[in-house]
């Protein structure tokens, strides 16, 4: 090296920023690529070689609200991911609570067998849940879609809830308890306050794991509880090359989850550790 | 504070979970012991351990097992080696870092059946596909994926998916990392791989534990991709065991079978738990 310190330095992070530029933009390609072809007419989605530029057009985005009613589809999205959501806090934070605070000889096997629960591959439950939603006549409700959205994420939740928990001092909360508070009053004022973070990016996680669950949605539900899942679904029948307007459907399904993502990223991350870091 | 309050909190959780799982279980091992085909109602009555028989003898059953460890232990591995490498190379600022990591973990938010159909039409279709353009611009012949290699692209679809999950968990990581334990290294005249051997992977060991846990608990019962991209094939070929009990329950509408098949996966996904157990456990103790 002849070079001094310094613009090797200087050298070292043009590398490391192309390097990481160019891996970016190559994981990010196919959704950029996607979004691109929701903008094109169907001859020029296909044209070959692939189009960059183009005139875009908002054709394939009214096609598709005309023919499968898309605003119904994304309220239903939003309505069974928010509430499975709420539902699943509301469930595991307690349980978390006393599991981190209350530690007994028992609590590292019910955490473990909760996990166990699920990783039964949903198909195995097929047949008796599909029986059952039968029976209670909530096939295509969406009462069924959320309950069972709140109990295949419930596994995860009382985990991140739990680590998150974890990593608050006892301390605190004894402390609190000696000046007199009540349960409530230190659940309320010493706890969430510093529980917050985890809370957030538990909710959060759960939102993007409901929003996005096929596997459930396709089998449970139909024209009026579906949800953006299945909506999609319904363009993979190979009728045809349409591919643009098959983009703008998906790209209508991922968009409001996927902005949704980028905004709360930073919460996301604080609290993804899952008890890994100390 | 007394004993019962503790258990009183945790009880909505454990019991709706409880009765999730031993509901469906129960039905499952009743339906699993009797002839229950949804196409033949007339046929009935408790037959054994036939549904069991059909279902492990079944010439694809051997292929759907090992398609599933194949497609989870390959996962795993890209994610794991893919997400420490992208999280180490995002972890010191440079320009463009804030946009970069948004841009790196997009494709988590994206459900799988966009996932799904996204590569099937738009990258790998063998003649409007954006990688047989690419081929072709090299002067390759363009590949058939999802005839040729299903299985692989499977892994493939699903690897993009879980990638940026395992780079935002190890990015999550990495941020507790001591700057100065780095810096006296650094000092102290350490290459960077002697850095990555001796002060990066042992911090991040606990997170690695941590993706191939939650990687497991979704990777054994990958279905959507599966289902919107090769319905299993061509042949068996890409069918793991999730898909295959589909297929016995939707596709011949053969629910007792389909039970023995989720009766089998549960052995599986309890061996997997066992595994799971003694690694992540101990890991998650200290």
């Amino acid at each position: 090296m002849t070079s001094s310190p310094k613009s090797s330095m200087t050298a070292m992070l043009a590398l490391r920023t192309f390097v990481a530029w160019f891996f970016t933009l190559l994981l990010f390609f196919p959704l950029g690529w996607l979004a691109l072809m929701a903008f094109k007419t169907e001859l020029q989605a296909i044209s070959v070689p692939p189009l960059f530029v183009f005139t875009p057009t908002m054709e394939n985005f009214h096609e598709v609200q005309e023919r499968s009613d898309y605003l119904s589809y994304a309220w239903n999205s939003v309505i069974t991911s928010v509430a499975s959501t709420i539902l699943g806090l509301a469930l595991a934070t307690p349980a978390a609570y006393s599991m981190a605070f209350f530690k007994s000889k028992r609590t590292k096997d019910i955490l473990m067998w909760m996990l166990s629960t699920k990783m039964m591959p949903a198909v195995g439950a097929l047949v008796p849940i599909y029986v059952m939603a039968q029976w209670s006549g909530l096939l295509d409700s969406r009462t069924a879609l959320i309950i069972v959205f709140t109990m295949s994420n419930l596994p995860i939740m009382v985990w991140m809830m739990y680590s998150n928990f974890k990593d608050i001092p006892s301390e605190i909360l004894e402390a609190s308890r000696m000046d007199g508070a009540t349960l409530y009053q230190e659940f309320r004022h010493v706890l969430m306050p510093l529980a917050m973070g985890g809370l957030a990016s538990t909710g959060l996680l759960c939102l993007v794991l409901s929003w996005n669950e096929a596997f459930w949605a396709l089998n449970l539900s139909a024209a009026k509880s579906g949800t953006l899942a299945t909506l999609i679904a319904s363009y993979s029948s190979p009728e045809g090359l349409f591919w643009a307007k098959l983009s703008a459907a998906s790209l209508m399904a991922i968009a409001p989850i996927v902005v949704f993502g980028w905004f709360s990223q930073k919460q996301l991350i604080q609290g993804l550790t899952f008890g890994a870091v100390k | 504070m007394n004993r019962f309050l503790p258990r009183l909190l945790m009880a909505p959780a454990i019991t709706t979970l409880f009765l999730w799982m031993i509901v469906p279980l129960v039905m499952t091992i009743y339906f699993s012991l009797i002839r229950y085909n949804l196409m033949q109602p007339e046929a009935t009555g408790f037959i054994g351990l036939e549904n069991f028989e059909y279902f492990v003898t079944d010439p694809s059953f051997g292929e759907a097992v090992k398609n599933t460890l194949l497609l989870l232990g390959s996962v795993i591995l890209i994610t794991v080696i893919g997400g420490i490498g992208l999280a180490l190379l995002i972890d010191d600022p440079f320009p463009g870092r804030g946009l970069v990591r948004i841009l790196l973990i997009s494709p988590f938010f994206v459900m799988p059946t966009v996932n799904a159909l996204l590569w099937k039409h738009m990258m790998m279709n063998p003649i409007y596909g954006v990688l047989a353009q690419v081929w072709q611009f090299f002067g390759a012949t363009p590949v058939d994926w999802l005839t040729d290699f299903p299985l692989f692209s499977v892994i493939i679809m699903v690897s993009w998916q879980w990638l940026p999950f395992a780079t935002l968990i190890f990015i999550t990581a990495l941020q507790s990392m001591s700057r100065e334990q780095l810096e006296a290294s650094r000092m102290d005249g350490a290459t960077y791989l002697q850095q990555l051997r001796y002060l990066y992977i042992p911090h991040l060991g606990r997170s690695i534990a941590v993706v191939v846990m939650i990687e497991m608990i979704f990777l054994l019962s990958v279905f959507a991709e599966i289902y919107t991209t090769t319905g299993g094939g061509p042949g068996d070929a890409s069918t793991n065991v999730a898909f295959l009990i589909f297929k016995h329950a939707l596709l011949s509408f053969d629910a007792g079978v389909a039970s023995a098949g989720a009766l089998f996966a549960v052995v599986l996904a309890n061996i997997a738990a066992i595994f799971l157990i003694r690694m992540v456990g101990k890991n998650l103790d200290k």
